[in-house]
């Protein structure tokens, strides 16, 4: 079997495996317990059912997820270079920003909910809070992590501190940025999420998909639940294959971690 | 007869040591006249490298003087290039771009910045790999585009640091041959530093081999063989000759280590 029928194959029969799977377990359990496992075929029916109000809620939830991820990548991008140019900066802030990261996120949501109200505003600075760590760690890693060659080239060149960072440290953190930033693409639409969940609201047009979930759970509408999980899930997708694609178009040419196509 | 030119290059009772740490260069005097191509020859960590970055300006004397190009070593740093043992390319441009940094740096204007790295390139024989990126290129070719993009900078004093260390033979004897055909154009001032006897023999004038612990100039030798040289120089009798006494002198500065 060639390489690219095989990459089509294999995972189309686990697919199909896990499907069939999944209707034996159904057909196993007692009559009266099968409302908790509902069917592809019922999760399918669920989509097409609420297909209105899901995708209101994955816009809203998108919207939430994209400022939270921008901001992120904005001021995350800010502190990368305050913490790479100074060491003082460095050493007076990294364990504070290790404390952010130890904080489990979620509790600021009532916080947050009263400081500035449910809904996207609570929604993107939850999302923003979760995508800014691995973005700093890996945009500063970058930043301090340049050729020793390359900067006593520059040195030899007598340029100044500002053309060092813009035509040096900066093209040669990229590979680490995209790094944080893959990361943070895959916590972007999973922690709006759980920030709608938390701090959603349904005022304006509506909760996101946190906030669908806690409805449709209150209404034992369990098929429409999978459904949910799956629409966050091909918002995952989305927003890694923007990143990736992202990635590829700065990187792919020079970068090693692309293969070298026309050697 | 016309009076002496002034010194390129002048070391007077150099001294250098890195902070507290041992003595990396002696009392040393030097002096090397515009032109000439010198090579530096001695055992690993007899300072050779430090004597490079000391005329390029990269860190200072200790106490003696040293005069570049009639300034500081500092003052003079634009009139220098610099050709480290790795090519140090920007990974993230394209061969082009690459030559011209340095120029854009200096503010010097997009359309002579192009002039200048379409000539250095064909100076180099490169000129098909313009667009290419770094690591499209082999390790001879990325060496070249690197002393290409140093020669752009018009510099009175190249400072080479083991450029071809890396290369193997076949490769390393061309790019000696070519680095001598780019110099009958370009009369720079060569700093040459290297660990083979026969590359040393084959560029320079003159051979300045030092002893470790700390580093002082042992022995000076002139290089008779009159420019331009070629590969034919390569299988002359006095060129072997010379290579065997060099390499000899050089064994008996090295330090016994087994």
């Amino acid at each position: 079997m060639s390489r690219r029928l095989q990459t089509i194959f294999l995972p189309a029969a686990t697919g199909a495996l896990v499907i069939a799977a999944w209707y034996a377990v159904h057909a196993l359990l007692s009559e009266d317990l099968r409302f908790l496992l509902p069917t592809p075929t019922a999760v399918v029916t669920a989509f097409r059912t609420h297909a209105d109000s899901l995708a209101r809620a994955a816009l809203n939830t998108t919207q939430g997820a994209l400022l939270g991820f921008a901001l992120a990548v904005i001021v995350s991008s800010f502190f990368a270079l305050a913490l790479s140019l100074s060491r003082l900066v460095r050493i007076g802030l990294y364990p504070y920003l290790m404390i952010l990261q130890m904080t489990p996120v979620i509790v600021f949501a009532p916080i947050l909910v009263i400081w500035v109200g449910a809904g996207l505003k609570s929604v993107t600075i939850i999302t923003f809070l979760i995508c800014f760590f691995p973005l700093v760690v890996n945009t500063t890693q970058g930043l301090v992590s340049t050729d020793r060659h390359l900067v006593e080239l520059f040195a030899m060149w007598r340029t100044s501190r500002l053309q060092q960072v813009l035509y040096l440290r900066v093209p040669a953190a990229l590979p680490y940025f995209f790094t944080g930033l893959r990361i943070a693409a895959t916590l972007a639409p999973i922690g709006a999420l759980v920030g709608d969940y938390t701090a959603g609201s349904s005022a304006g047009d509506g909760g996101g998909l946190g906030f669908q979930a806690i409805i449709y759970s209150s209404q034992a509408k369990y098929a429409a639940l999978f459904a949910t999980a799956a629409t966050t899930c091909i918002l995952g997708f989305i927003f890694t294959a923007g990143v990736l694609s992202l990635s590829w178009l700065v990187l792919h040419q020079w970068h090693d971690s692309y293969e070298n196509t026309d050697k | 007869m016309s009076a002496p030119l002034p010194p390129i290059v002048e070391f007077r009772e150099a001294t250098k040591r890195f902070g507290e740490g041992p003595l990396v260069l002696d009392l040393l005097n030097l002096t090397v006249q515009p032109g000439e191509f010198v090579s530096l020859l001695g055992p690993s960590g007899c300072g050779k490298s430090t004597l490079l970055r000391l005329i390029a300006g990269l860190t200072p004397l200790t106490a003696g003087s040293l005069i570049v190009d009639r300034r500081s070593p500092d003052a003079a740093a634009a009139d220098l290039a610099f050709v480290f043992q790795e090519p140090t390319l920007l990974p993230w441009l394209r061969v082009t771009a690459n030559i011209e940094l340095p120029l854009a740096l200096r503010g010097i204007a997009p359309a002579e910045r192009s002039a200048i790295s379409r000539r250095v390139l064909d100076l180099v024989r490169l000129s098909e790999k313009a667009n290419a990126y770094p690591r499209q290129l082999s390790g001879g070719q990325k060496m070249r585009v690197s002393i290409a993009r140093a020669l752009a900078l018009s510099p009175k004093i190249l400072l080479l640091d083991e450029p071809f260390g890396a290369l193997d033979e076949m490769t390393r004897e061309h790019l000696n041959e070519e680095l001598l055909t780019i110099r009958e154009r370009h009369a720079w001032t060569a700093f040459f530093v290297t660990h083979s006897v026969a590359e040393a023999v084959f560029l320079s004038n003159r051979i300045f081999i030092f002893s470790a612990n700390p580093a002082h100039l042992h022995t000076e030798i002139p290089v008779p063989f009159p420019y331009p040289r070629t590969a034919a120089t390569r299988l002359s009798r006095p060129y072997h000759d010379l290579v065997a006494d060099v390499s000899r002198l050089l064994r008996s500065v090295e330090p016994d280590t087994v």
